[in-house]
């Protein structure tokens, strides 16, 4: 069903959705100066063509909650309902400039979540202050860019960014500051140890990287790379945008990393993709603890305070300690999968990419063939002989009611189309996406046409990309 | 299969050199603008800047990405094709007509450093 309405366009006068009560309070009359002049503007419906309209509106989204979501490197996981009931609860609705002794319970939530992260992740402190991914970045580089200066060692103006990394990183280091070096990774996307050492030196500050990487492969030289790296005397920076495959089995700070961020809303199931807002803690190593952004949660004998101000951070990023809600969210998650359980998360995202992998590897082209951690990325259809894109594929998925994956990331891969299943799938749901994959490649060759004109089902076709980006149309009014 | 034009020179990062008049003219390869897709904005240097081969010159975004567009040699702009900041979609059309900038180059042998037709052809079919 098509349905294209702005609520003003269903408004009819005198439809109205609420009933008041009488004046039960004397009459006031406004002075005419302070009244306003025009119309006030609000739709007018009654409640049911108020709830149908929302209702009709919200078919046309397209959420996890819909289909399945194997967007790469985004890990569109399944975000349990008690996560918002828990943080719906109307005792956490505090106001953020109430005193220290009123709000012990969430300066508790916060204190237990950075402690619980920091077991995960192997690091020594975390800040939940940051209000997304991107801002854990710029918090970690401003907190690489701190060190040096405080050792006086000024030179240090580079960050190492790997050609496959996350666009993000080489913005984030050059919003702080930072002059970006880019190393080239091999063909499977790790990175090129001889290239490395080309550009260390005494100029560099260090290095972001994420492991498994951009390809989903584990850099096994990691060691390596930290050793050369902290001999250079730069830091390394963990991107834990693909944190979920090795939650439970390996730690980022036992493989020499001295900072990261943590995507809470992707790793710890608290909603995404324009169900927002994110919050993306930042950990350290006890050695850079005393740089950590105030203001700065402290326990003390069984008591929680703020403290606000200090000499040694790299000062304030946000507002008071973070999306408090979305921290109350992932701690719900943490403690509900529960310390023994980490584990199989990584391993049944692991598992489900590698057996989607090999399920389709004959009629997908893969570049590196190699067990995978939880994504992966194939360089399109194998048969290349009708001209059919990886975009044409990825359109062609959402007539089967599946959100098209990442592609055309990472470059290093030509017609890359990058699939991340999370462990929140079962086997049903992975099987039904293996044998649609397979539907779409098998007419990709016996009826191009359909796939290179698709999408046919949904609320719009395919849409003009470049027309929308030369000439953007960004008010409803602009398209009647 | 993409078009190679002759008489140009190449870079392996997919651009393209062409002498006329003692001046040279940079532009994208066809195999780039196919590949970048429907090009939507293309950022351009001023002009009687100074640039270095291998230096980033420009940049490129298409619908699928962003790309940098490197100098294949070292000289000073003296001419900067605006007609792409309101017509990015000319480099996809003829990526070899629509040069982006003309450059007065510092020195003529680098030019023997760049790819010949044939040998980017190579590259292309990698």
């Amino acid at each position: 069903m098509y349905y294209d309405n702005l609520i003003f366009e269903i408004s009819k006068e005198n439809h109205i959705g609420y009933s008041l009560p009488d004046y039960d309070i004397p009459t006031y009359h406004i002075p005419k100066s302070f009244k306003r002049k025009d119309e006030l503007l609000l739709p007018e419906v009654s409640e049911l063509e108020a709830v149908r309209h929302y209702t009709n509106v919200s078919f046309k989204n397209f959420g996890i909650e819909k289909g399945m979501y194997p967007l790469g490197s985004c890990t569109m996981k399944y975000n349990p309902k008690i996560n918002q009931d828990i943080s719906n609860d109307p005792r956490f609705s505090l106001h953020p400039y109430q005193p220290d002794h009123t709000v012990q319970g969430l300066l508790e939530i916060y204190t237990e979540t950075a402690r619980i992260l920091g077991e995960l992740s192997g690091l020594d402190a975390f800040t939940l202050n940051s209000y997304a991914g991107a801002q854990g970045e710029l918090l970690g580089l401003m907190i690489i860019k701190k060190y040096h200066q405080d050792n006086d060692d000024l030179k240090r103006t580079k960050i190492i960014v790997p050609d496959s990394a996350h666009g993000t990183n080489p913005a984030s280091a050059s919003v702080a500051g930072f002059d970006v070096v880019e190393v080239k990774s091999n063909e499977d996307g790790t990175v090129n140890l001889e290239d490395l050492n080309s550009v260390l030196g005494d100029d560099i500050a260090g290095i972001m990287l994420t492991n498994p990487n951009t390809l989903g492969i584990f850099e096994k030289d990691i060691l390596e790379i930290a050793e050369r790296v902290h001999g250079a005397g730069g830091l390394l920076y963990y991107d834990g945008a693909n944190l979920n495959p090795i939650l439970g089995i390996a730690r980022p700070g036992d493989m020499g990393f001295d900072i990261m961020h943590i995507n809470l809303h992707k790793t710890f199931s608290t909603p995404h993709g324009g169900g927002g807002p994110g919050a993306g803690p930042v950990g350290v190593k006890a050695s850079l603890k005393h740089l950590l952004p105030q203001p700065v949660v402290k326990k003390t004998d069984e008591r929680y305070t703020i403290e606000h101000h200090n000499d040694t951070t790299i000062g304030q990023i946000s507002q008071f300690y973070g999306n408090m809600g979305v921290i109350i969210k992932a701690y719900t998650y943490l403690l509900s999968i529960g310390k023994e359980n980490f584990k199989k998360i990584g391993q049944n995202s692991v598992l489900n990419a590698n057996y989607i992998k090999e399920s389709l590897k004959d009629l997908y082209q893969l570049p590196f063939e190699r067990t995978c951690k939880h994504e992966f990325v194939f360089s399109g259809i194998k048969d290349k002989s009708t001209d059919v894109h990886t975009l044409d594929i990825a359109k062609r998925l959402l007539d089967f009611d599946i959100h098209p994956p990442t592609i055309y990331f990472p470059l290093v891969v030509k017609e890359a189309i990058m699939i991340e299943p999370p462990e929140t799938e079962s086997k049903d749901t992975v099987d039904h996406f293996i044998d649609v994959m397979k539907t779409v490649a098998k007419e990709a060759i016996t009826d191009p046409e359909t796939v290179k004109t698709a999408p046919h089902t949904t609320v719009v076709r395919r849409l003009d990309e470049a027309e929308a980006a030369r000439n953007p149309r960004v008010k409803y009014r602009d398209l009647i | 299969m993409s078009k190679i034009k002759k008489g140009y020179y190449y870079t392996n990062t997919h651009e393209w050199v062409k002498v006329e008049d003692g001046f040279a003219y940079i532009g994208i390869s066809d195999y780039a603008q196919e590949n970048l897709g429907e090009i939507v904005f293309v950022e351009l240097p001023d002009e009687e800047m100074v640039i270095e081969a291998g230096s980033e010159l420009g940049a490129i975004e298409s619908v699928k990405a962003a790309s940098d567009i490197l100098s294949p040699i070292t000289g000073t702009i003296v001419m900067v094709n605006d007609e792409l900041e309101d017509n990015p979609e000319l480099l996809n059309e003829d990526p070899y007509e629509n040069w982006i900038v003309k450059v007065d180059m510092e020195d003529n042998s680098e030019l023997s450093e760049l790819l010949s037709p044939d040998e980017y052809e190579d590259i292309c079919d990698e």
